[in-house]
């Protein structure tokens, strides 16, 4: 499989990658190493490990990173509640208390969290590490140690090492600099906007009812809006939004009617200075020129 | 069009090849091991490397790991493959057997000074303006133009940013160090969390066998420095890159950024260990150095796009500039209230107030007065060391 198939493959199934991102991804693939994408929010960076899942047919282990994250919530737990029960009830049945203590450390007691499962299945799963830049420092060396040894050490239990390596992809945002530890170990590519063709083939591919013109003329209005001074600048998500909403309203045209244009504005801007500066003039001239 | 570099007939092959590419890249500042290098040979196999774009592609990923090097990554590669800025000159060996041991002598170096680091062999040219050019492939970037620039190594001498460092620690430890009055929980704490250690005992039968402890927690602040490199600001600059300089050593999560008549992004140049060559990246990107100065507007676009990423609640915007500003005063003045809004505080450094009778007239100054938590003054490296006690009652 080249590159070029596996763009194809995403592209089948509705996603639309650059030639950048794809020979970055298929690396990823053949060479067993992790996949860090950044860029602003709303490029489909996360979209893209669930389009690689489906590609793969493989499962699709999510773990969402948040300041505070530690390792219980990523990696493993015990499952305290249902340990206690098992030592009150084998109290009651008289079971000694080196036997219980084996029992009571056992597979069946463990919570797996998305880490430790990820690396015990059986078919290589895709494991989406979610906005790694919100997670602590900490944690970010933690998992360095995961991404390069694929084993994980339980001390009740002695060490997991992976049965299969999973194909892992780190979205960021930006919010902090990530450690050059981690950047080295990683492949990377910066996830821009799309241009306008693939913008245009991303809402062909979701919404093949959509008239061509109207597509185009949203996809130019989109394309103006985010060379606007704006707060918030609009993502692949909001383009989406927008496009469904003047379907929805039953619009062929968007400089027809500037009211109801405006009223539909809402699905792309998302903060009040925003609002107020994209006025009903303003963007019937976006509209104008992207016509 | 550019055309592919021709290197020499004993050239001993594709590896080698890569192994100078890598070594031009870490003589250029990205930082890469050697590790690297054969993820990158392993990766050319993986794509079709007859293709330079697939080639270019595949490299990227590998070599790249920020946005900043993404940026400066494709006028590297033309400039070690496309054969840009050496039109003419054919590549030939400057000894018998250098080819070889050249090529292979060089990455070895830069293994052992941890990345390539402090190789001033290997940095830029000493101000002369014309690309080094040691005849075994490997091309210095983007120097060609450096006459007509300022060069801030001049300046700045590398003993001030050993001392600037000192300061800006010292500095950045008085506004780190923002203890709460609440506790919270943490794994190693100094007093016990009843609450917790009570509900963990939930889970062990009533009995507390996990002590929850809990803390101060350290409120960390960050540094932004905005600092002003335009006409007026000259004489001071050499103070205030030194600053800069030595902040972005002491302090790892400080961000700095200069502006004249626009704004560059400087953190990621001068975190290069080596510290000529960092200050040397600085001159470079300082295109304009010395020029005209809108503050108002540079500060507009920082508050609309790189704060939005660096600058919350917990930021400190250290602006070192005189306020003469050539635009009009109620965009600067807007601009700080949009930065303010983000809930940091702001501190404004003026060389101008040390001097006796200086009244803050120039319009943009007057005008930013008011969203300022500190407006000091800061001539030498004393002086900056001397706000340590100003900057605590922030």
């Amino acid at each position: 499989m080249t590159w070029s198939d596996l763009q194809n493959s995403l592209n089948t199934i509705g996603y639309s990658a650059s030639d950048d991102l794809s020979v970055a991804l298929h690396l990823a693939l053949t060479l067993g190493r992790p996949l860090l994408l950044e860029g602003a929010a709303g490029v489909g960076k996360t979209q893209l490990a669930s389009s690689l899942a489906a590609v793969k047919d493989a499962k699709l282990i999510r773990l969402q990173c948040y300041e505070g994250l530690d390792a219980a919530q990523a990696i493993y737990e015990w499952n305290y509640q249902h340990q206690l029960l098992a030592i009150r009830a084998a109290a009651e049945d008289g079971e000694t208390g080196k036997s219980v203590e084996t029992r009571i450390f056992s597979n069946e007691f463990l919570l797996e969290r998305p880490l430790l499962s990820a690396i015990t299945q059986e078919r290589p799963p895709v494991l989406l590490i979610d906005e790694i830049d919100r997670a602590d420092e900490e944690f970010e060396a933690y998992l360095l140690e995961i991404l390069s040894e694929f084993q994980i050490t339980i001390p009740e239990l002695g060490t997991i090492t992976a049965t299969t390596k999973p194909i892992v992809i780190l979205t960021s945002n930006g919010t902090r600099d990530l450690s050059d530890a981690l950047r080295r170990r990683c492949l990377y590519s910066y996830v821009d906007y799309p241009d306008r063709d693939i913008e245009l083939a991303i809402l062909k591919s979701r919404y093949p009812t959509l008239d061509a013109r109207l597509g185009a003329q949203v996809v130019g209005f989109v394309q103006k809006l985010r060379q606007e001074d704006l707060e918030k600048t609009p993502g692949i998500a909001e383009t989406l939004d927008f496009a469904a909403a003047l379907m929805g309203l039953g619009i062929a045209d968007l400089t027809a009617d500037p009211v109801v244009l405006q009223h539909t504005l809402s699905t792309l801007l998302k903060t009040q200075s925003d609002r107020a500066q994209i006025t009903k003039e303003v963007a019937g001239r976006i509209a104008g020129r992207a016509a | 069009m550019t055309r592919v570099t021709r290197f020499a007939g004993r050239d001993p092959g594709p590896s080698a090849r890569v192994t100078g590419f890598i070594a031009h890249l870490r003589a250029n500042g990205l930082r890469l091991g050697v590790a690297e290098t054969s993820l990158a040979l392993s990766a050319l196999c993986e794509v079709d490397a007859s293709y330079a774009e697939q080639s270019r592609q595949a490299l990227k990923a590998v070599c790249t790991g920020c946005k900043d090097e993404v940026e400066r990554f494709d006028a590297l590669f033309d400039s070690y493959w496309m054969d840009a800025g050496r039109v003419k000159q054919k590549i030939v060996p400057t000894k018998s057997n250098a080819s070889t041991e050249e090529t292979i002598h060089s990455s070895r170096d830069a293994q052992g000074q941890d990345m390539g680091s402090s190789g001033t062999a290997s940095a830029p040219d000493g101000g002369q303006g014309e690309a080094e050019s040691d005849g075994e492939g490997r091309l210095i970037a983007t120097q060609v133009r450096n006459l007509m620039r300022k060069d801030l190594r001049d300046l700045v001498r590398s003993e001030d940013v050993a001392e600037a460092e000192k300061v800006a620690r010292r500095l950045g430890a008085a506004l780190r160090d923002r203890r709460s009055r609440r506790r919270i929980a943490a794994r190693k704490g100094d007093r016990l969390h009843y609450r917790k250690t009570i509900r963990a005992s939930l889970a062990t039968g009533g009995e507390p066998l996990r002590l929850m402890m809990k803390h101060r927690p350290d409120r960390p602040r960050k540094i932004v420095a905005l600092c002003d490199v335009s006409g007026s600001m000259t004489i001071y600059a050499q103070v205030f890159l030194s600053f800069l300089a030595g902040l972005m050593r002491s302090d790892t999560t400080a961000d700095a950024y200069l502006f004249h008549t626009r704004l560059v992004r400087i953190t990621e140049a001068l975190r290069d260990k080596d510290t000529l060559r960092a200050i040397g990246r600085m001159s470079l990107m300082a295109d304009g150095f010395g020029g005209g100065s809108e503050i108002g507007p540079s500060l507009a676009r920082f508050s609309k796009t790189y704060a939005k990423r660096f600058v919350d609640g917990r930021s400190v915007v250290l602006i070192l500039s005189d306020g003469y500003d050539t635009a009009a005063p109620h965009i600067l003045d807007d601009a700080l209230r949009d930065l303010k809004k983000r809930g940091c505080k702001i501190i404004w450094l003026n060389p101008l107030k040390g001097w006796r009778d200086y009244a803050p007239v120039a319009e943009g100054m007057a005008a930013a007065l008011k969203h300022l938590d500190l407006f000091c003054a800061a001539n030498t490296l004393d002086d900056l060391a001397a706000l340590e006690r100003e900057v605590m009652k922030l």
